[in-house]
């Protein structure tokens, strides 16, 4: 305990002063998240959700929550691409045994900021994290270390696409909830879609997608969810608008584009040669063989050099990879007439 | 430090090289500036030995580890030895395990033609592969250079679209032998 809190000391000294105008607040107590200072009850103008299909953290729990500025609105004008209200603030908590970190993403009028509270062992106090992170920095009970990532982590994921905020959107507020999506909260009675609408809170949407809110156009309920998977876990970086658009792989599902959508990202990866094979395997997908897929092969690796994804993340998604493999499997099943 | 004939022929080279549209003939003059004094040929161009040792290989600059130089286990080193290279200097082994200097002509398929000006300015900044993936690894010492300028970075890459294109795949690093293994299909899933 006494080494968590010199921790903590040390990391609130690298935090950026917080008197500085616009600075961040040290600790998570101040960013408007909770009512009160014990950090236990969450503030009446802050909303719980949870996207159906969440980022694999390595087994990790974790609550969300956003808060729009009293009055003001999300755009939803481009379904794929939501525009909030400067002052929007985010907010992921990870727990394993114990909260560990609660990450924040904040819209400010230069655009999106990123943010980690790292939390004492006792729940006292979270303190903002240095900007470069903590590598295993974090002690988890029952053993093992938590990586806290750093601002240059984060924006690697939420600014690999035009979207910064990658868990509350269109498809993944959708009340046509995925029931074989992975690690998904389940029983919540969380805000979704048609909520957020008739409170005014999302405009813009088209009329279509209240009417009939989105699914992926899976041809089986495998395929649905794992293209559900890899578009959450992958797509944020694999995808054609984003800085890796050159790479041509396509991962990301957009609601505007309906069933077609699933077709495109099969059509990016599936018998699509990879520019870095992998020990044999040199296909994107290989129908009917996850063993020559370098997708499902990278899933499954764990060493920085080859492991995908290549940050966020030290455990493969054992769940995951059975995913993929029957939905590799199932892909020559409907290709062989 | 690279000799006057040798700038002579990297320059001569250089106006056979692809267009970089965007670029201003300062721009490129001053990337190539920041790549010359940076040490950028030190890895990035192979060496071949002349009289006095060691030199650059003009006709492969800032090409990157040849593909056909077959790279053998790299001998156990006893501290304080850290790590080890070949005689063309692109290829290095230590603790990370091996890393080979990569292609950094404009190449589309080997060297860096599909990259755009953010993909180079992002891996230089965060030291991850386009900025997004593997970690860049030693002797590569990005954390230096990303104390650079965006104008500056912006600068070296629009010196780099400038270079002769030389078709030649590097190897892709190899992890220490201590990496994780690999997870295998199930058989129950087929």
């Amino acid at each position: 305990m006494a080494r968590l809190h010199a921790l903590l000391t040390l990391l609130a000294a690298f935090a950026p002063a917080a008197h500085a105008a616009g600075a961040l607040p040290r600790s998570l107590r101040d960013t408007g998240l909770y009512a009160r200072g014990d950090m236990e009850e969450i503030a009446a103008d802050v909303l719980a959700f949870s996207p159906q299909y969440p980022l694999w953290s390595d087994g990790a729990e974790k609550s969300r929550w956003i808060r729009l500025p009293k009055g003001t609105r999300i755009d939803a004008r481009d379904p794929d691409r939501w525009v909030f209200p400067v002052g929007t603030r985010l907010w992921k908590e990870f727990r394993l045994g114990r909260r560990l970190e609660t990450r924040m993403l904040e819209r400010t009028r230069a655009g999106w900021r990123f943010a980690t509270y790292v939390w004492a062992e006792d729940g006292s106090e979270a303190v903002l994290a240095p900007a470069d992170g903590v590598r295993g920095g974090v002690p988890v009970p029952g053993g093992g270390r938590w990586t806290i990532p750093g601002t240059g982590d984060c924006q690697a994921c939420h600014e690999g696409q035009p979207n910064p905020v990658l868990g509350f959107g269109t498809l993944q507020l959708s009340s046509d909830r995925d029931p074989g999506a992975l690690h998904a909260a389940r029983g919540r009675t969380e805000v979704h879609l048609e909520d957020l609408v008739a409170r005014g809170l999302v405009h813009g949407l088209p009329a279509s997608l209240v009417a009939t809110p989105p699914r992926i156009a899976g041809a089986s309920a495998d395929e649905r969810a794992a293209l559900g998977y890899l578009h959450a876990n992958c797509g944020t970086c694999h995808n054609r608008q984003g800085p890796l658009a050159g790479i041509g792989l396509d991962l990301l599902q957009s609601v505007s584009e309906g069933a077609a959508s699933a077709e495109r990202v099969r059509a990016s990866a599936l018998a699509v040669r990879a520019l870095r094979p992998v020990r044999g395997a040199e296909l994107r997908v290989d129908a009917g063989d996850p063993e020559h897929s370098v997708l499902f092969r990278r899933m499954g690796v764990r060493d920085p050099l080859d492991q995908m994804p290549p940050l966020g993340t030290e455990k493969p998604d054992r769940e995951a990879l059975a995913l993929v493999e029957r939905w590799i499997h199932s892909l020559v099943v409907r290709r062989t007439p | 430090m690279i000799s006057k004939p040798m700038l002579l022929a990297a320059l001569s080279m250089s106006s056979l090289a692809l267009a970089a549209p965007a670029s201003t003939p300062s721009q490129v003059k001053r990337g190539e500036y920041l790549v010359n004094f940076g040490g950028c040929h030190d890895c990035h161009t192979p060496k071949k030995m002349g009289p006095a040792g060691p030199e650059l290989d003009t006709d492969r600059l800032l090409s990157g580890h040849p593909e056909q130089m077959a790279v053998t286990p790299a001998p156990a080193l006893a501290a304080p030895w850290l790590a080890a290279t070949v005689v063309t200097m692109t290829a290095w082994s230590g603790p990370w395990g091996i890393s080979y200097a990569a292609n950094l002509t404009p190449d589309r398929e080997t060297g860096l033609g599909a990259w755009t000006e953010q993909n180079f300015v992002d891996t230089m900044r965060t030291g991850r592969h386009m900025g997004r993936g593997r970690p860049i690894l030693p002797p590569m010492p990005w954390q230096m250079v990303k104390n650079l300028t965006d104008q500056d970075l912006k600068s070296v890459f629009a010196y780099l679209r400038t270079l002769p294109t030389v078709k030649n795949r590097v190897p892709q690093p190899v992890p220490p032998a201590s990496a994780a293994p690999v997870l295998k299909p199930s058989a129950e899933a087929k």
